[in-house]
């Protein structure tokens, strides 16, 4: 349970010594207990208080990190049920399944469908996290030799899968160096899967039957000493893995509980063998609280949809995506081709970029930065009027490439057209219309 | 510390309504519960699909979303049955595209003759969607009303700017009107009370959030329509407990990405992006309190029914 700001002031040494930055203890107790400071600040804190301290303010689903370096994948850390509540932490990462009894150019197939499949998108880079390594062939030195492989051949995460520990060991010496995520600990393995995750420093992913042996077996690992953890409630029917989820999520952000307090791992390629059902499965939990999906191979149709599902979940509700500022060419447009303008709220651009599209005709789009704002609300708000736009028409560079000077504002800005007019010389203003749905008619009858 | 999972404290529950009439008739909501949670609470009806069809023949979809209708798109009633027929669609969403005067402007009279023969040519629940223009659908959809009196439609959108009219006509010929408000649940309420102090009853509104799909802003209408049904089951606001319809097709088969051609920019099979694209929309919406989905494609409807059959299990 997590301390008040009088409880925490309590177990400081009361001395106002102001040297965390605070006036008092109680101040900088207060800033604990809202997570807005560390514990670390104050430097004459006893060790016990530490330990109290640090149990009660762990986040309430423990942050994992899997890998290393620029493409180490964190999970957990999740605060809300609802992501209008304040916001989904970390996008799940998902896993291409590779198993020890593929052959060689199927590994390799896969391995190259890991490494091919991103997308841009608004300026980011979308793509797969993760590869899980599985032994089907129960033979140690061929999963080693595969464990080898994909980490020679990828620079993604890895999950090694197996419940025997003998096999864990032999795949963890191949790429114990990237931290990749055991799976996983039973109540059968559980001692020798903890030592291998201790000894490598590696997270551990732990599967149970149900929730209650679940609890049972990652509290049995925390009394081991095994920190980061993965959970695995056992369930492979959508409404029983659903509802295991949710269960987990709530126990632990509601009541506390933490030894359910951890990123979960689903398999939505044990649940179905139509990929096209895998990948709607596999959505469910993008939005209802997976935090590591395995999928049995990735397809470009099922993965695009679903890495930019799991964009639009995790996108701070208060913090709108932006596009960048600049100019748009979309078709392929010429000397004669229309010029429109617009706001950088990521959505307007996807709809009028898209209308655009739609009508065939091939234009320019200028997408002034309205730090996020849709052009109403940056109309409202003083970011998209005429002395902000017309500088930025000018200098934007659009002069250079049509012979016309013919700029088209969204109807919803109509108010700006005589400023603009003003401010830009020899330019005329038209007036498009108000909603996305209406410009493929208007662009089609424009003439330059 | 033993485990104990924690319960929603619900104090309300999403109003029980009946769509269409006769055999086919068929009840939404009445969830006293968020969206599959039967852990703590009831889904009495699970979520229905409308399948989509057109007044007018479509000219951009896919080449993937016309195929399974082939030979029927340029007759509204042949292509309607087709979806009860061959589909087995559960219900029926007209679409009347060719109103809009921003592009075919076909008249009142003509769109309601189109709205009766797609009636009268299958007995399903019929859902008939207007262009959001509020002049020509007050006129199209008044007389849509009187033209189908006894049929139970569905109809909309209805906005603030044109509720009175149809919702007059709704009460006077006993149809539903599904009240429509761009993703904000404050507007979303304050319509459904103005409804109801022009006197549509509670049985006859259904709302329509605004929808959009994945990858276009899919994430606010998500939110709102969480933040509707909390309202509506934990702080007892009666006046958002009504069920609620997701246009979603339209967005889905829309989207720059669903028409790229295969393996284009690393996105795969055609066909099925387009199917998934439409389906994992779909599900996304279910997962926020969808409690009917307008759709299209056949197999996205068959990927959908699947999980929300495998979610309802016991």
């Amino acid at each position: 349970m997590a301390l008040t700001g009088i409880e925490i002031f309590k177990l400081l040494p009361k001395t106002n010594c102001k040297e965390c930055g605070d006036p008092t203890c109680l101040a900088f107790a207060m800033k604990l207990a809202a997570g807005k400071a560390e514990l670390t600040a104050c430097p004459y804190v006893s060790d016990e208080a530490k330990a109290r301290l640090s149990e009660a303010s762990a986040p309430p689903i423990m942050p994992v990190t899997i890998g290393v370096g620029d493409r180490a994948l964190k999970v957990g850390g999740e605060t809300v049920m609802f992501r209008h509540e304040k916001r989904f932490e970390n996008p799940p990462g998902f896993a291409i399944l590779i198993s020890d009894s593929m052959d060689e150019a199927e590994v390799d197939r896969r391995l190259g469908k890991f490494k091919q499949l991103e997308y841009e998108r608004i300026g980011l880079t979308l793509r797969p996290d993760l590869i899980a390594v599985k032994c089907d062939s129960g033979d140690k030195a061929r999963f080693e030799a595969l464990v080898g492989r994909v980490k020679q051949g990828s620079d993604g995460g890895i999950i090694l899968m197996s419940d025997n520990a003998d096999i864990m060991a032999a795949g963890l010496a191949a790429c114990a160096d990237r931290k990749p995520l055991l799976y996983a600990a039973t109540e059968e393995n559980r001692e020798k899967m903890a030592e291998l995750a201790k000894a490598n420093s590696c997270p551990l992913a732990v599967k149970a039957a149900d929730l209650e042996k679940l609890a049972e077996l990652t509290s049995k690992l925390t009394e081991a000493g095994v920190k980061e953890m993965v959970i695995d409630s056992g369930s492979r029917t959508l409404r029983q893995a659903f509802e295991d989820q949710v269960a987990i999520r709530s126990s632990a952000l509601v009541k506390k509980f933490r030894p359910l307090g951890f990123p979960t791992i689903v398999f939505p390629n044990e649940m179905t063998d139509d990929p096209m059902k895998e990948a709607v499965i596999a959505s469910m939990f993008v939005a209802k609280y997976g935090a590591i999906i395995v999928l049995s191979d990735f397809y470009g149709e099922s993965l695009f949809p679903l890495l930019v599902e799991r964009l639009n979940v995790y996108t701070d509700p208060q913090r709108p995506l932006a596009t960048k500022e600049g100019i748009y060419e979309i078709g392929k447009p010429d000397e004669n081709s229309p010029v429109l303008i617009t706001s950088n709220f990521s959505l307007t651009y996807f709809i009028v970029s898209g209308e655009i599209e739609t009508s065939r005709v091939p234009s320019y789009l200028l997408v002034k930065d309205t730090e996020g704002l849709s052009v109403m609300t940056a109309w409202a708000a003083g970011k998209f009027v005429s002395d902000v736009l017309a500088p930025f028409v000018k200098k934007c560079g659009i002069v250079d490439k049509v012979k016309h000077h013919k700029l088209i504002i969204p109807g919803y800005a109509a108010a700006e057209s005589g400023g603009l007019e003003e401010e830009l010389e020899g330019w005329e203003i038209q007036v498009g219309p108000r909603e996305g749905s209406n410009i493929p008619a208007y662009l089609k009858a424009w003439k330059p | 510390m033993a485990l104990e999972i924690p319960k929603t404290a619900y104090s309300g529950k999403i109003r029980e309504m009946k769509l269409g009439g006769g055999d086919k008739a068929v009840t939404v909501g009445g969830e006293t519960a968020y969206p599959f949670y039967l852990f703590e609470g009831e889904m009495p009806h699970p979520p229905r699909i409308a399948m989509e069809v057109w007044d007018m023949q479509p000219e951009d979809w896919a080449p993937a979303a016309l195929e399974p209708f082939k030979g029927v798109t340029d007759d509204p009633a042949a292509w309607a049955r087709k979806c009860v027929d061959d589909y087995g669609a559960e219900m029926v969403c007209l679409q009347l595209l060719s109103t809009d005067p921003n592009g075919l402007d076909r008249g009142a009279e003509e769109a309601a003759a189109v709205v009766k023969k797609v009636a009268d040519a299958v007995d399903v629940p019929l859902i008939v969607w207007g262009t959001a223009n509020h002049d020509k659908d007050t006129e199209v959809l008044r007389l849509v009303a009187e033209v189908c009196q006894g049929r139970d439609l569905i109809m909309g959108p209805v906005e603030e700017g044109d509720y009175k009219k149809i919702g007059a006509a709704a009460i006077g010929y006993r149809h539903i009107v599904m009240a429509s408000t761009p993703i904000d649940i404050n507007l979303a309420k304050q319509l459904n009370i103005l409804l109801g102090n022009l006197g549509v009853p509670d049985d006859l509104i259904v709302m329509d959030p605004t929808v959009s799909c994945i990858g276009y802003g899919i994430e606010y209408c998500y939110s709102v329509m969480e933040r509707m049904r909390m309202a509506g089951l934990t702080q007892q606001d009666d006046k958002l407990q009504y069920p609620l319809i997701c246009n979603i097709s339209k967005e889905a088969w829309k989207t720059k990405e669903v028409h790229m051609a295969d393996d284009e920019l690393n996105m795969g099979d055609a066909r099925k992006r387009g199917i998934l694209v439409e389906a994992i929309s779909a599900t996304v919406l279910l997962m926020a309190g969808g409690d009917v989905m307008i759709m299209r494609h056949p197999e996205a409807i068959k990927l959908v029914r699947e999980m929300i059959a495998e979610l309802t299990a016991s």
